[in-house]
């Protein structure tokens, strides 16, 4: 990052519209024609507790939540103040103010509401005293009043986000259209009077900060504001996915919700059912018919999913599972990010059984891979799981809109048509032999046809079957049939290699020491090299995205040419490096982990520490992550 | 031309066509009543005007699992207690396909209690046929969610202390619009019924009682029956839910004591199926989903013609 910043963080309690808020307010400087990127920190709890939203925004590119924040909007929690709070609300104190200070950069603003913070807590707060010490400038506002005065209390929102454009000059303009395209009548009058009045007032009073909003260039029609999850269901809608199932489990029910809001209008079918084995038993279903068809779940539920995942290989179904990892194990941390299910869903299930597995470190190839998911489970008849995790499901970002406007693709892979079919391969009885020891094409992958065709017909097992689809115990065909399930890994590793491997490198290619990433984490690591290259280090960076099959040769090639490399993951067990270690033992020696696993994602300056001071052999000082060396260290 | 020009086609079918040319003989034991299932079903298909081709039968695991290796029609053999689940996602994606679902027992009153209580209640288009012999078969003779009370197995050597579950009882009560009952030993009710079921537009339940010789010989199942629909003794209406129900919890728990009362409990006509319901919110497609995969002048649009501006 070179030019200047803002992280604008607002608090207070959930359910209050504090997300709401941020989201708005990130889509007027996206339009103003800035880079924005947010970061979402909430509990689990629709009401009350704790919950703050950084926009993080300059007019340089932004790829992470950044290092702590500079601007303070603390709201306070309306709910924690219900008179019934004891029974409905439990009785957890909020502190908006006080619960985010130790983050705030020197410099910093502070705007607290006055209406809705107690005077205990800002007595507490020794505030004075630790503004001098870190040069912090508050402004106490009474936001509750201004709102109460020209609209509703709840309108406080819209009075902090004027606050804030009149304390770093930002122009509104871009708020108030925001209020007119989403809101109407009253409300949208009400609101527009209190962003003007709010921002009269504070503008009127005596600043003392030199905080300013980055020079904006201007508004870019073609940016699009969107999240992991949105950018995963309109990968699936343009690769031609018209049917989803699933049960919500937070945080994969955004990528359910998403899809079954949009699939009507295209024409598909969403269907919540059960439980998630009816989930993914839907989604085979509807494949086996003919359908382009996913399901997904988070951790618990992509438990449940592990029988309906091995028929899938075991028939060669096609399907596309999602799996939105959040913190375990068990139900663990339901709103809390984790990278902890990786080996779950690379290994769940019994027998040999083989999945390709994508997982996408931003927001880009969230869309990218899902569409190779498709394709390649449509292609191959193999079951792919996209596996992200709840930062990237929260976090919002710009993109340009072109990125989206590719073809959209309705073939459905390896299927015959009914002329196909009458050419195919058949038993001398004429019976269609759809699991072929050795398709004609010289591939792994025997043609499947569809219920419903001419003289298609076979049956789908998940016991070991012959050619016809029958069960069979034979010996010889059990090798042949394992032979080329297992044989479609090494095809697709091929067809990624030449056409879509989504290996992502950063940083100069000779530098000496190495960064490993997997996941969402690749542009916090991406800029923390940056950093670490203009304090005078050698260092680059290697995000990993396609997970099985395992990009050996890249990761070889990029493991030959450092002499050591730290994995960066946000687990407790180092599961990549694992991974890493399974594939290409022979680099064990130079891999060490970088780990968190208390909850919150990365910041870029955790990781140049944690770097630094493997480098330097010293101890982590920071006692949220961990350092564990190098096997034989 | 349509891409599935089996579905619909206008022939007669003759039984013979279910049977598979080259496929394994059966590996049900002798005097199975699984067989009678088989040959009801096989016996329905011509009578109903299917042929193999647009057939989809979906089946669960264990003895009643092997159904689709010795019945010819696109089969899918799923995983134990769960090819209802399956069954519907298929019948969805393409409603113009002839579904069948078939599981023991276990399957649906056990294990995959959950989706037969779901499938009922949303009453998809599709037959449930239930092989109910009281007993799992194919694992070597363990008490099943039908057993009798009392009854002793080797997982069960004191004697089960539960009460049998009421099938035909639980999908009225869930939702279920045709629900019979009917047993191998039976044939022409059972292919009568069978029949029915896969013409009834909504979720038909057929409890098919199946006697297992090797591992439930004590089983009721081979007594005789009395047909309800034939008999004097009951003025019985099926569309009426309240008898229904009353008839059904008097046979339920007759049966265990030797009286086996068979035939067509509960038939609901007018009730929607659940494509029909789903296309009154707009959410279901007026052409079978799957063939747009095979249309070369299907439109696929694209998210950015439809969705982005709202992100902007």
């Amino acid at each position: 990052m070179t030019g200047q910043e803002l992280i604008w963080r607002i608090a207070g309690g959930s359910g209050d519209g504090i997300d709401s808020t941020s989201q708005n307010f990130a889509k007027a400087l996206m339009r103003s024609g800035l880079d924005v990127f947010t970061h979402r920190h909430y509990p689990s709890r629709i009401r009350g507790g704790h919950t703050f939203v950084e926009v993080r925004a300059s007019n340089d590119e932004v790829r992470s939540r950044g290092d702590g924040y500079n601007f303070l909007l603390a709201l306070g929690d309306s709910f924690a103040r219900n008179p019934q709070e004891e029974a409905y609300y439990g009785n957890e104190e909020v502190k908006p103010l006080s619960e985010n200070l130790h983050d705030l950069r020197e410099g910093g603003i502070i705007v607290y509401d006055e209406g809705l913070l107690e005077d205990d807590e800002i007595a507490d707060l020794n505030l004075e005293e630790r503004a001098e010490e870190n040069d912090w400038h508050v402004y106490p506002l009474n936001l509750r009043e201004i709102a109460r005065e020209h609209g509703r209390e709840v309108m406080r929102n819209t009075a902090g986000v004027a606050a804030t454009a009149a304390l770093l000059g930002i122009d509104t303009s871009y708020f108030e259209e925001l209020i007119q395209e989403n809101m109407s009548g009253d409300v949208m009058e009400a609101n527009l009077t209190v962003l003007e009045q709010a921002y009269e007032q504070v503008s009127e009073m005596d600043q003392s900060h030199d905080l300013q909003i980055p020079e904006p260039e201007g508004h870019d029609e073609d940016q699009v504001l969107l999240s992991g999850s949105n950018a995963i269901a309109y990968g699936a809608l343009d690769e031609g996915c018209r049917f989803i199932s699933g049960y919500p489990m937070t945080p994969w029910t955004d990528v359910f919700t998403i899809m079954s809001q949009n699939l009507p209008k295209f024409g598909g079918i969403s269907e919540q059912v059960e439980d998630e084995i009816a989930a993914a038993c839907l989604a085979l279903g509807a494949s086996h018919a003919g359908v382009k068809a996913m399901s997904g779940s988070s951790g618990g539920g992509f438990a449940l999913m592990s029988e309906p995942l091995g028929l899938a290989e075991m028939t060669e179904t096609p399907l596309v599972l999602v799996e939105a990892m959040r913190a375990g194990p068990s139900t663990g941390m339901p709103t809390k990010p984790e990278q902890g299910d990786l080996e779950h869903v690379l290994y769940t299930s019994q027998g040999d059984s083989s999945r390709v597995v994508f997982a996408p470190g931003n927001l880009r190839e969230c869309y990218d891979q899902t569409r190779k998911a498709f394709e390649i489970a449509y292609d191959y008849q193999i079951p792919t799981i996209v596996v992200y995790d709840q930062k990237l499901q929260g976090e919002l970002r710009n993109v340009d809109e072109s990125f989206f406007d590719r073809e959209p693709n309705g073939d459905p892979g390896s299927v015959l048509t009914e002329e196909e079919i009458a050419e195919a391969a058949h038993h001398a009885s004429g019976k269609f032999q759809r699991f072929q020891h050795e398709p004609e094409d010289g591939s792994n992958v025997s043609p499947r046809s569809v219920p419903g065709q001419k003289d298609g017909r076979f049956l789908a097992t998940g016991n070991e079957h012959n050619e016809s689809g029958h069960i069979s115990e034979d010996p010889q065909n059990r090798v042949f049939q394992m032979d080329r399930r297992l044989g479609k890994l090494d095809d697709i590793r091929t067809d990624l290699d030449e056409n879509a491997s989504h290996q992502t490198y950063h940083g100069p290619e000779d530098a000496d020491h190495g960064i490993i990433v997997w996941g969402s984490h690749q542009d916090t690591v991406f800029e923390a090299v940056d950093r670490l290259n203009d304090d005078g280090h050698s260092v680059k960076a290697l995000g990993v995205s396609d997970l099985m099959p395992y990009p050996v040769e890249e990761v070889s090639e990029w493991l030959e040419s450092v002499d050591q490399a730290l994995v960066v993951e946000m687990n407790a067990s180092g599961q990549f490096r694992g991974l890493t270690q399974k594939e290409i033992g022979r680099f064990g020696p130079k891999l060490s982990s970088l780990l968190k696993y208390n909850g919150n994602p990365f910041e870029p300056h955790e990781i140049v520490e944690g770097f630094e001071s493997s480098i330097n052999g010293e101890e982590l000082a920071a006692n949220n992550m961990k350092y564990v060396p190098a096997a034989g260290d | 031309m349509s891409a599935f020009s089996a579905i619909g086609e206008d022939r007669e079918t003759d039984r013979d066509e279910f049977t598979p040319g080259i496929e394994p003989q059966a590996t049900w034991c002798p005097g199975c009543g699984d067989f009678g299932v088989l040959k009801a079903l096989k016996q329905a298909m011509p009578e109903v005007g299917k042929n193999p081709d647009e057939v989809a039968l979906f089946t669960g695991i264990g003895c009643s699992g092997k159904l689709n290796s010795y019945f010819e029609s696109y089969g899918f053999h799923t995983i134990h207690g769960r090819e209802l689940p399956v069954a519907r996602a298929a019948k969805l994606a393409n409603p113009e396909l002839e579904v069948i679902a078939a599981g023991g027992d276990g399957d649906n009153y056990g294990i995959g209690g959950n989706h037969f209580i779901h499938t009922a209640r949303e009453n998809h288009d599709m037959v449930s046929i239930v092989f109910n012999n009281e007993i799992f078969g194919l694992t070597k003779g363990q008490t099943s969610p039908t057993s009798p009370k009392g009854h002793k197995s080797k997982t069960q050597p004191s004697g089960s202390a539960k009460s049998p579950i009421r099938p035909l009882s639980l999908s009225l009560t869930a939702g279920a619009s045709y629900v019979a009952r009917t047993a191998a030993v039976n044939p022409n009710q059972a292919k009568e019924i069978l029949a029915e079921a896969i013409e009834h537009d909504g979720f038909a339940h057929v409890d098919f009682l199946t006697q297992c010789p090797t591992w439930n010989k004590d089983a009721k199942q081979y007594v005789p029956y009395t047909d309800i629909q034939q008999s004097d003794e009951y003025d019985h209406d099926v569309s009426d839910r309240q008898e229904a129900a009353e008839i059904m919890y008097e046979t339920e728990s007759k049966l265990y004591e030797g009286e086996v009362l068979t035939g067509r409990y509960y038939v609901d006509e007018d009730r929607p199926s659940y494509q029909e319901e789903k296309a009154a919110t707009g959410e279901m497609p007026d052409e079978p989903l799957a063939e747009r995969y095979f249309d070369e002048d299907a439109e696929w649009e694209r998210t950015a013609d439809e969705l982005l501006d709202y992100h902007k």
